[in-house]
């Protein structure tokens, strides 16, 4: 992505009409605006982030149920188990000293311990975050690459017929449940249907008992069909967003002037056109960026993919609430990063932001 | 309430900008090279489709199993789940085992139990024939040190403390002697279902409470199995323990792979990638009916150990008297009890709600427990009469009125609310049922079906509700949790109570039993209790549910079942299964070698269309200028 919006910004300095004002005045004064700014977005940030620390904690007490109750039905347990576990969990506590206690430690770091799993919270993230992240972030960069070239292209030719089959089969795909698809995709292709043969696993991360440059393969090998799933489905929304975007600028004035010049079509596309038509596509790509982290429960489940989604959902089961707050507070924290860096971004891109 | 079965690094292709490349070209490339590059990564020099296969190259036989539950702890004094107990009955040796036939106790790490005369002491003959998986004899000092941990430490009590909590003293006279002091009798000394750690391993653990048991591998242990590696979310993998002291297991290597989705791992059976599908808990109809008749694959329907009734809210109350719930007050009339339960077509639930695919119920405890299984005397029984039920009412003075309704002694229309699981579609089907059939009868029927039914079941806040129990080889457990002891002390406590039963009869046999160390006495009084749980009306058994699992006839030649004759596999009290499952001769090496054909013409066919996509756009990007004009 980056890869597409930095080069339109050299484009731009290079360009000889664009030489920028020389008076120092008015860029000093750029400059502040843009620090205060930046000042606001990320104080904004900080405090959002603040507020998801303490909502999450008081949310997901509104689950009905008791752990506790949960996790020992349909055991043999005495009362003094019970109470065992109560006191283990800190449930005997008074609601504000539990919150007081989750605050604390949560600013040291230690977002407590998993009844289900007896394990600190944050090892269980650091152990899925990885699995995650090399899924939905190789298909993050893929469908957006994807998006972004057939978007553009689509814009481009509006009308003709790549542009009404690319956009019906983005629309198509993007509306398929991405489970189905999944299914779907494992019975043709790994489990193999007449002539085509079983070719992917059926789903986990890796076989096991692989090591070094094997493992790597094994992983990639796995990673395949869950990565095409989700690029099927996400894919759609950036090409989409990017078309309408590009197509609001078709008629600008500057882009018959760019062709006056006697521009080749392409170098009017990305020169001029592509670079004004970037800012929506660049808040959806963040908003995305941000989601990476969250997983997607749904492929994650067809495809046994041992990531934060699925462990997301097995948290809410019981709920074990301190996986559920570090997850919920993570998933929130990326979110709020990311579209703080869009924010920040903005200005580069559009210099009306931000003034 | 429910059964217990309810219960980095890689490959990123960055994307570097070189400015001689055009953006454009630039993604296609990438995305391009990362195709590429994956799609290469299938190439022969990685048959991982096959890898789980029973005959795989390295020449192992590989037994992979397709899990529905993750692991939730590989510590014997955490782990709860179902999938991480069978686990560890492969990797510790308990002191007695279940024989495969008739479910009855046979040796385990101990050879022989005896009582005193008083029936308050144990003694236990450990066997001096198996050493842990370092080399270590196990030893009665091992036994003693695991009881008296998990009496004396709160944290290692977790999963199993009630085993211990009629424990007076454990000690180990000799290597091979174990002595258990009991607070009062208990006849269950033989199905202390405890895993036996190795001291000198786990006595340098700190916190039990936090200690998972899955860092350091393999995992010491002297079961038929040892664990070489855990992957979180993922599996589990075991080699065999080749000095097992019954003989080393047939199958080299024993793989848990943990799918979330069940049709995806009906597809890896399919397919071959794995060599059991367990289910969760069972096969649906609709997955069993779809591998019947599949090559190669056996559907294993059989008993099962669950029963699936309908229970009745007896008038909630603590043990110090005080009442609470609100449950209908019709129901605490027997007859009315016995009359909707006459009401329930069983035969038609079993064909319709189960496809088949359970057994019609009667007595509390499942017909595999076959010393304990009980029926009702022809007499005693409450077939499906919904004429008498009628009558029955009638006589119980709920007549109907003008309108064909049932109106309970306030005058009001009977209504009864029935607790369902929400994530349980036969607890829907069933409540359906119930509408229709009850609707009959001149009553009304509300389901009220949540996620989560542990709230309003403790608080009492139901008239009827679905109920079901896994139930071991040793009752005590299932049949405790109906006796009024097991009540809670206050209304705001938890007790273990199933659902407020509360019967002087039932609990006098209960005791009886309890300290009756002669099986067949004891196994009479077991269905005494039974009879008297049927009279009563609380709990009317619907069915028994069967465990419809799959296997690989390809990669296992034969695997024992439990009981012998017909039984389930997964989920066994004991390790029978998996330590008796014999590789199939030849295995899959001719798919393998077919599949790897298959994986280099899926990336040929991969290649050729990218690289014809990259093309078509590449020419359309010349195509440009004129093309516009």
């Amino acid at each position: 992505m980056t890869a597409e919006a930095t080069p339109s910004l050299v484009e731009k300095t290079d360009g000889p009409a664009e030489a920028g004002p020389s008076v120092h005045g008015p860029r000093a004064r750029t400059r502040t605006a843009y620090l205060r700014y930046v000042a606001g977005k990320v104080g904004g940030a900080a405090v959002s982030l603040l507020a998801v620390l303490v909502t999450s904690f008081f949310l997901f007490r509104l689950i009905p149920g008791d752990p506790v109750k949960y996790m020992t039905g349909g055991r043999q347990v005495s009362a003094e188990q019970l109470a065992a576990y109560r006191r283990e969990f800190g449930l005997d506590l008074p609601l504000w000293q539990q919150f007081t206690e989750y605050c604390g430690k949560a600013l040291t770091g230690d977002l407590g311990t998993s009844y289900q799993f007896n394990a600190p919270v944050i090892d269980k993230i650091t152990e899925a975050l990885p699995n995650t992240l090399l899924l939905t972030g190789t298909a993050f960069v893929l469908y957006t690459a994807l998006g972004v070239f057939l978007g553009t292209r689509a814009a481009w030719r509006h009308g003709r017929l790549g542009d009404r089959l690319n956009t019906g089969l983005a629309l198509t795909l993007y509306s398929i449940p991405s489970f189905w698809l999944g299914l779907l995709l494992i019975i043709v292709f790994s489990v193999g249907i007449g002539p085509i043969p079983g070719l992917f696993p059926t789903g986990g991360m890796e076989s096991g008992g692989e090591e070094g440059f094997a493992y790597v393969l094994d992983v990639a090998h796995h990673l395949i069909l869950p990565v095409i799933t989700l690029v099927a489905v996400e894919y759609g929304q950036t090409l989409l967003v990017t078309r309408s975007a590009l197509l609001d600028e078709m008629g600008s004035d500057y882009l018959t002037t760019a062709r006056a010049k006697g521009l080749r079509d392409d170098l009017v596309r990305r020169r001029h056109a592509v670079p004004n038509a970037m800012l929506p596509t660049v808040t959806l790509i963040f908003v995305n960026l941000g989601r990476t982290v969250a997983g997607v429960i749904l492929v994650e489940t067809v495809f046994s993919w041992p990531g934060l989604g699925g462990l997301f959902y097995q948290a809410l089961s019981v709920p074990d609430l301190p996986l559920v707050q570090g997850l919920f507070f993570i998933f929130a924290a990326a979110v709020i990063v990311m579209n703080t860096l869009a924010d920040l971004i903005y200005p580069l891109l559009d210099p009306r932001v931000g003034r | 309430m429910d059964t217990h079965d309810r219960y980095s690094q890689y490959d990123r292709t960055k994307l570097t900008p070189v400015r001689s490349l055009r953006p454009i070209r630039l993604l296609l490339a990438a995305a391009t090279a990362a195709l590429t590059l994956t799609a290469a990564l299938t190439t022969p020099l990685n048959p991982a489709p096959q890898r789980a296969q029973a005959a795989a190259d390295d020449g192992k036989d590989v037994l992979t199993v397709a899990v529905a539950q993750s692991v939730d702890s590989l510590s014997p004094f955490l782990a709860t789940r179902l999938v991480s107990t069978s686990i560890h009955r492969l990797m510790y040796e308990y002191l007695t085992n279940y024989d495969p036939k008739d479910n009855h106790a046979v040796p385990g790490l101990a050879t022989k139990w005896e009582p005193s005369a008083d029936k308050l002491t144990w003694t236990y003959t450990i066997r001096d024939n198996s050493k842990w998986s370092d080399g270590k004899q196990a030893t009665a000092e091992d036994a003693a040190w695991t009881f008296n941990k998990m009496m004396t430490d709160e944290g290692a009590a977790t999963a199993n403390g009630s085993f211990v909590a009629n424990f007076r003293k454990v000690t180990a006279p000799s290597p091979t002697k174990l002595v258990i002091e009991l607070k009062k009798p208990q006849a269950t000394m033989a199905a202390l279902d405890v895993p036996i750690v190795p001291k000198h391993v786990w006595e340098n653990v700190g916190d039990f409470s936090k200690f998972n048991n899955d860092k350091t591998f393999p995992i010491v242990g002297n079961g038929p199995f040892v664990i070489t590696d855990y992957a979180p979310d993922s599996f589990v993998r075991l080699k065999a323990n080749t000095s097992f002291w019954r003989g080393a297991p047939k199958f080299d290597e024993l793989v848990f792979r943990y799918y979330k989705d069940q049709d995806a791992a009906v597809a890896a059976l399919r397919k071959g990638e794995v060599s059991f599908v367990a289910g969760a808990p069972a096969l649906t109809p609709a997955q069993a009916a779809s591998l019947k008749g599949e090559e190669n694959i056996k559907v294993n329907d059989a008993p099962g150990r669950r029963f699936y009734a309908l229970a009745t809210n007896p008038g909630a109350r603590a043990k110090n008297g005080e009442k609470f719930g609100d449950g209908h007050e019709s129901l605490l009339d027997q007859k009315v009890r016995q009359a909707l339960f006459m009401a329930v077509d069983r035969k038609t639930i079993i064909d319709r709600v189960f496809q088949g695919h359970a057994v019609e119920g009667e007595g509390y405890i499942p017909p595999r427990f076959s010393t304990y299984h009980w029926k009702p005397t022809d007499g005693q029984k409450l077939s499906y009469a919904p004429d008498k039920a009628s009558q029955l009412l009638d006589q119980a003075g709920y007549k109907k009125n003008a309108d064909g309704k049932r109106v309970g002694k306030d005058g009001k229309p009977i209504n009864y609310r029935i607790l369902c699981h929400a994530t349980d579609p036969q607890d829907k089907a069933v409540g359906k049922y119930l509408q229709e059939w009850w609707g009959e009868l001149g009553i009304g029927v509300t389901l009220n079906c949540l996620d989560n039914v542990t709230d309003p079941w403790l608080a009492g806040e139901y008239d009827l509700a679905f109920d079901g129990w896994s139930v071991n080889p040793d009752p005590d457990f299932v049949l405790s949790i109906h006796t009024c002891a097991a009540l809670p002390a206050t209304p705001k406590d938890t007790g273990a109570t199933d659902n407020f039963i509360c019967d002087k009869q039932y609990d006098e046999l209960y005791e009886k039993q309890l300290a009756e160390y002669d099986p067949a006495k004891r196994a009479d009084l077991v269905k005494q209790m039974e009879s008297r749980l049927y009279d009563t009306g609380y709990m009317n058994v619907m069915a028994y549910p069967n465990a419809v699992e799959a296997y690989r006839t390809d990669q296992i030649e034969s695997i024992m079942t439990m009981p012998q004759d017909a039984g389930n596999i997964y989920g066994q009290d004991g390790y029978w299964g998996w330590w008796s499952a014999t590789p199939a001769a030849d295995g899959e090496a001719a798919s393998e070698e077919s599949s790897s054909a298959g994986v280099i013409i899926g990336i040929v066919a991969g290649v050729v269309v990218l690289a014809g996509a990259g093309a078509f756009f590449t020419m359309r990007r010349r195509a440009t200028a004129e093309d516009r004009e």
